[in-house]
């Protein structure tokens, strides 16, 4: 059997792209991992904790990382994009383009330096809710765990401050944006997600009532490293939030918006549900939904949360999320579908469970390849020596996505075989 | 073992700032005897280079880099050969200590001399390669669209392939499907199943081997050298005989799912026009018009009743995933056949996953297809022999009623699975019930058989592993992996269970699955013929040695090891299957004779740092302690803590380990007799949401934990200067507290007695 010596290309370093890449290196095989971030994990990594068994992604990602750490077979560009793929497969060419780092790794750098600047940039990785110097660790559990400087943010004078405080060849401010040319075999696309864009549901208040926030912002407020440090607290005025709506399908199944289900948000809601439970004994959770999708042993959880009286579950859309000027309580409209009554119960924080939609949806991946009218990969439609996993595909949870990542793992190296 | 050992230390990262770099050195030459000392600007780029050079030039066979923690190494970069360990001063040291004191370089000198007696009694580790050729062949079990998916992914990337079947048609269950739900764009109409394009693929690959109406009898030995021997199907005529023996390599599990069996429950099995959605899915298979079984009656309404049998708290109270999906297809059938048609669908949650909805949308679209929510509460037969359907709590009502041909029971799935270690349980019950050594524990003996009986004859692979014929299951018999991250995460290395077997799941998500278990069985057969351990210590080398003059055949080895590595004799003698082998070290941990040693782990290489490590007297007031940390939760906890600059108690000293279960009583022993005040051990969660990932490593240290008691006990010292503590890797925020809280309360207690005899 003669095996290609090219390595696989794995586009995206989220769990999909991270285990695709391991699995396949730990087989024999050289892998390319490109990653668009400064850092490897993708959305997990903004994941306080994973549903059903509530532990930390942080967990896996440390094995995942040790992985890739040891094996001399794969090499991870971050902050890179593949910009054009051409050729076929066995013999496709990529052209990879990284972004500068300003930040060189030889030494590492520690935040003592970055205390000593001014200049601040919004925290992507907190969605916004709070700001790091220009000079920063993308999070605490970064992979690679080097620092990033946001040049743009970057002051004149914190600049000078920072050669003169860093030791010499740590950071160079004049680093250039790099292209890099590639051979490479096979693809697997494992590009995933990015949630809703939330201020489309405007008539659920987000944007227009500070206490609206998405399932995403709730996972860094539970989280330590997150704006409030893992306290569950309200926009508006930072009080601990007691008594909580979470509003299923905000934007899935439905015409207007993603007219297919999202497949997480279900267990995301109620494994949030658990998180200001276990935090607050007293606070209550009300889930607004259609039809709770906990699928397979995930109904568990579900059963479990049923037995909690501090929660509740009304089957009913919510149509309308205003904001009670006085106490910036939110007020809802919503038709109990049972009852067959409106009603408008009152919360202190509304939690709108925003969908899943494909980053190919956007940006397609710059090659030939099928997609749905949803702009997820269409994985039935056989395009010999690209494969996609996770939620290229479709939405998925974490242990759908590394399945679908470890088989396509398979399909790369059956075509580096040459038996596809 | 290394003997020119070399120290390099880092100066930059706030080391030269914090520490007296000259005092270190001179520990590095003085004390420890390195052959070679040097200090650098870091361990980073073109200095670990230069650090590299200096190895290779000055021929060392060890050395310690002094800099920052071993997390941040990529290991293929240092030297082959060369046994080379980190200290991570900046994070164990500077990071967690006041610069300049005098506990901080007490601190930091430790570390050194601990780092330099590891390095002196380790050796680099050389695959294990055993005597026979290594098998890279993978046996199938189950020939349905799993393991004909399996086989044929295996096959197409060069693998050689034995497909075993037990019914004598390959195809499963989906060959028993008329069509498909939809799984391609736009997800709205029915499709082929394919599985006649599978089979015949299948049939014709030369690198597959199929073999029906057959099972495996004996699987024996471990990855790379599996003997399996095949019987035929036997029946009762003509009883089971051997068809076939041969070697594999791996092991895929495919052997699929059953329908819940509902009898009982909405006149299912007593009432013949009561069927469930497998038995309408042949009806419909067979062709010509749908009759109904009682009277041939052609059936024109047919009522779905979702989660018949399943989602029931007191029954199969999980969800079986696909049976929405099956009805709103089975209600299409009908619909296809004549527009007059009506089907009811009662459910409590429609659940169609992802693009599936575009299919429930269809179905809603269809006129003649009426779905509620409802608690379907009875199911009676008329006068006329049609079925009265009534439900309650629905969305048309609160009661309603309607008449059917013909119900459907949406039964669930239940894994084709048998739970190895529940097997091996009720055999040694059986075995107690019988010559325990009082009648109370023969009593318990005999209750706990009555309890696990119904696990009698369900053997499906018959391993020979002392752990059990099969692989073991999670909750509700499924044996699954019990990591969310890790899928495929086996307990029996080189065994992957894959598909309805594993969870409930549908067609497409069972190729997937296939797929994954196809790169898991020959990532293994790979990984395995270089002599690596798989997942989780992937690509390590190393393999336990056991010096078997010293057994005393207690068993605690083979009875512990989470994956069943270990077979043992009549005596109970460990037999080694080293393939096996995850290298956790828990039977490291178990060994009272201390006789099963790593070249880079062992009893003797930890008690070397233990004793390395310069224990102040009693009237210096420095008390000491030694943290035994889990490398996977734990220790990456402390590097967060001190990354947060969270402060550390300057008198713990951590020692990493490959798991709490690899914890060797003799270490607390050791350092109790060096001096130390107190041993503090910290793994990961355990419980039945475990985050152990050798399952039970965590859950052994805390119920050794008795021996320990007993220990001290003899050593005339107080059981509280041993504490177990579960931390996750988030929770680094608990370990300041964890150890001072500990130091606190030695200090109440009082020094060790033993400090300086």
């Amino acid at each position: 059997m003669s095996v290609s010596a090219r390595p696989i290309l794995v586009i995206g370093g989220g769990i999909a792209g991270m285990t695709a890449a391991v699995e396949a290196a730990e087989v024999g095989l050289r892998v390319i991992l490109v990653e668009k971030e400064a850092y490897l994990g993708g959305r997990v990594m903004r994941t306080h904790r994973y549903f059903p068994k509530m532990c930390p992604p942080s967990c896996g990602f440390e094995i995942n990382t040790r992985r890739i750490r040891q094996n001399p077979r794969i090499t991870v560009h971050t902050l890179a994009t593949v910009e054009e793929l051409s050729g076929h497969a066995g013999n496709f060419m990529a052209r990879i383009r990284v972004r500068p780092r300003y930040v060189t790794g030889q030494p590492s750098l520690d935040d003592t330096v970055a205390e000593q600047l001014e200049s601040e940039r919004d925290n992507d990785f907190n969605l916004g809710m709070d700001r790091t110097k220009a000079l920063y660790l993308p999070h605490e559990s970064a992979y690679p765990a080097l620092h990033v400087i946001d040049r743009d943010a970057l002051s004149e004078t914190d600049a000078a401050k920072l050669t003169a405080a860093c030791p010499p060849g740590a950071v160079d401010l004049d680093m250039a944006e790099e292209e890099l040319e590639v051979k490479v075999g096979a693809v697997i696309v494992a590009t995933g997600w990015r949630p809703y864009d939330a201020t489309n549901l405007d008539h659920l208040g987000y944007g227009r009532c500070r206490n609206v926030i998405t399932n995403v912002m709730m996972e860094r407020l539970a989280s330590r490293s997150g704006p409030t440090g893992g306290e569950i607290l309200r926009p508006s005025d930072g009080k601990p939030a007691q008594n909580v709506a979470f509003v299923q399908c905000a934007g899935s199944r439905d015409e207007n918006h993603l007219p297919y289900c999202s497949a997480v948000c279900c267990m995301a809601s109620l494994k949030q549900a658990r998180y200001l439970r276990e935090k607050d004994e007293n606070a209550r959770a009300t889930v607004f939904y259609i039809d709770i999708r906990t699928v397979g042993r995930l109904e568990k959880f579900y059963q479990d949360m049923l037995s909690d009286e501090q929660v509740s579950f009304l089957k009913g859309k919510v149509s309308v999320v205003e904001e009670d000027p006085a106490s910036s309580d939110l007020i809802l409209d919503v038709e109990d579908t049972l009852a067959r009554e409106t009603l408008h119960p009152q919360f202190d924080l509304v939690v709108l469970a925003t969908g899943v939609v494909p980053n190919t949806a956007d940006v397609e991946i710059p090659c030939e390849l099928a997609y749905d009218e949803y702009g997820f990969v269409d994985g039935t439609t056989e395009v010999p020596g690209v494969y996609a996993a996770g939620c290229a595909r479709h939405p998925c949870d974490v242990s759908r996505a590394t399945k679908e990542a470890t088989g396509a793992a398979l399909k790369a190296i059956q075509c580096l075989y040459g038996g596809v | 073992m290394a003997d020119k050992i070399g120290v390099f230390i880092c100066t930059g990262y706030g080391i030269a700032e914090a520490l007296d770099i000259e005092a270190l050195s001179k520990v590095a030459t003085d004390d420890c005897d390195a052959a070679y000392c040097k200090t650098v600007d870091s361990c980073e780029g073109a200095d670990l280079d230069a650090i590299i050079q200096d190895i290779e030039r000055e021929e060392l066979d060890g050395a310690v880099i002094a800099g920052i923690s071993a997390r941040r190494y990529q290991d293929h970069r240092l030297p082959a050969g060369v046994v080379v360990e980190k200290v991570a001063l900046r994070e164990h040291v500077v990071w967690c200590q006041p610069p300049g004191e005098e506990d901080t370089q007490m601190l930091a000198e430790d570390y050194l001399r601990m780092y330099v007696a590891k390095v002196g009694k380790m050796a680099c580790p050389e695959p294990f390669q055993p005597e026979e050729d290594l098998d890279k062949s993978i046996l199938v079990v189950g020939g349905g669209v799993t393991g004909l998916t399996a086989a044929l992914e295996a096959a197409r990337a060069g693998y050689e392939v034995r497909l075993v079947e037990k019914s004598a048609r390959l195809g499963g269950w989906l060959a028993k499907q008329h069509l498909s739900i939809p799984v391609s764009p736009p997800y709205r109409e029915l499709e082929d199943t394919g599985v006649a394009a599978l089979m015949s693929e299948v049939e014709e690959h030369p690198e597959i081997k199929v073999y029906t109406s057959a099972a495996t009898s004996d699987i024996t030995g471990a990855p790379g050298l599996f003997d399996v021997t095949l019987q035929t199907v036997g029946n009762d005529e003509s009883p089971p005989e051997n068809l076939d023996t041969f070697r594999v390599g791996a092991v895929i599990q495919a052997t699929g799912w059953r329908p819940v069996d509902p009898r009982g429950n909405l006149s299912y099995g007593e009432v013949p026009d009561v069927v469930l959605n497998v038995d309408l899915e042949e009806m419909v298979k067979a062709g010509g018009p749908l009759t109904r079984p009682s009277d041939g009656k052609e059936v024109t309404s047919i009522a779905f009743i979702q989660c018949g049998g399943t989602r029931d708290p007191a029954h199969h109270s999980y969800c079986s995933s696909i049976c929405c999906l099956t009805s709103l297809k089975q209600a299409l059938y009908l619909r296809e056949g004549s527009d007059e048609a009506k089907a009811y669908i009662f459910y409590e949650f429609i659940r169609t996953p992802g693009q599936y909805e575009d299919f429930y949308r269809r179905v809603q679209e269809d006129p003649g297809v009426f779905l509620t929510r409802g608690d379907v509460t009875d199911v009676e037969r008329d006068a006329q022999g049609q079925l009265v359907v009534s439900a309650s709590d629905t969305m048309l009502g609160e009661q309603v009623q309607v008449k059917v041909d013909l119900v459907v029971l949406a039964a669930g799935m239940a894994p084709n699975a048998a739970d190895g270690e529940a097997i091996r349980a009720l055999e040694d019950a059986k075995v107690a019930a019988v010559e325990g050594d009082s009648d109370t524990q023969r009593a318990a003996a005999a209750a706990k058989v009555e309890e696990l009986q119904h696990h009698e004859g369900t053997e499906i692979l018959n391993l020979t592993y002392r752990q059990g014929p099969d692989l073991p299951a999670l909750e509700y018999g499924f044996p699954d992996s019990h990591f969310i991250c890790f899928p495929y995460e086996s307990r029996r290395t080189g065994i992957y269970s894959a598909g309805g077997v594993r969870q409930p799941m549908d067609g497409q998500s069972s190729r997937d699955d296939a797929t994954g278990a196809a790169l898991k069985a020959i990532q293994c057969l790979e990984m395995t013929s270089r002599g690596e351990a798989v997942h989780p210590r992937a690509g390590d080398r190393s393999y336990p040695d056991f010096f078997m003059q010293r057994c005393t055949q207690c068993k605690r080895c083979t009875e512990e090891c989470p994956f069943g590595v270990l077979n043992e004799d009549k005596e109970g003698t460990p037999l080694l299957q080293a393939t096996r082998c995850r290298r956790c070290g828990i039977c490291l941990g178990a060994c009272p004779e201390r006789i099963v040693s790593f070249k880079d782990y062992s009893v003797e290489i930890v008690s070397s740092m233990i004793k390395a490590v310069e224990v102040p007297d009693e009237f210096e007031e420095k008390p000491r302690i030694l943290a035994l940390m889990c490398e996977n939760d734990a220790l990456p906890a402390l590097d967060l803590a001190t990354q947060s600059r969270l402060p550390i108690n300057a008198f713990v000293r951590v020692i990493p380990v490959r798991c709490l279960g690899s914890v060797n009583v003799e270490w607390v022993n050791q350092a109790m007799s060096v001096g130390f005040d107190g041993v503090i051990l910290i793994g990961c969660t355990y419980g039945d949401d475990y985050q152990c990932h050798f399952i039970k490593g965590s859950e052994l240290a805390n119920s050794r934990g008795e021996n320990i008691r007993e220990k001290l006990e003899k050593m005339a010292m107080e059981e509280q200067r041993v504490e177990i503590h579960q931390l996750q890797i988030k929770e680094y925020d608990k370990l300041p507290g964890i150890f001072e809280t500990f130091a606190e309360m030695i200090e109440d207690i009082g020094m060790n007695p033993f400090k300086g005899m």
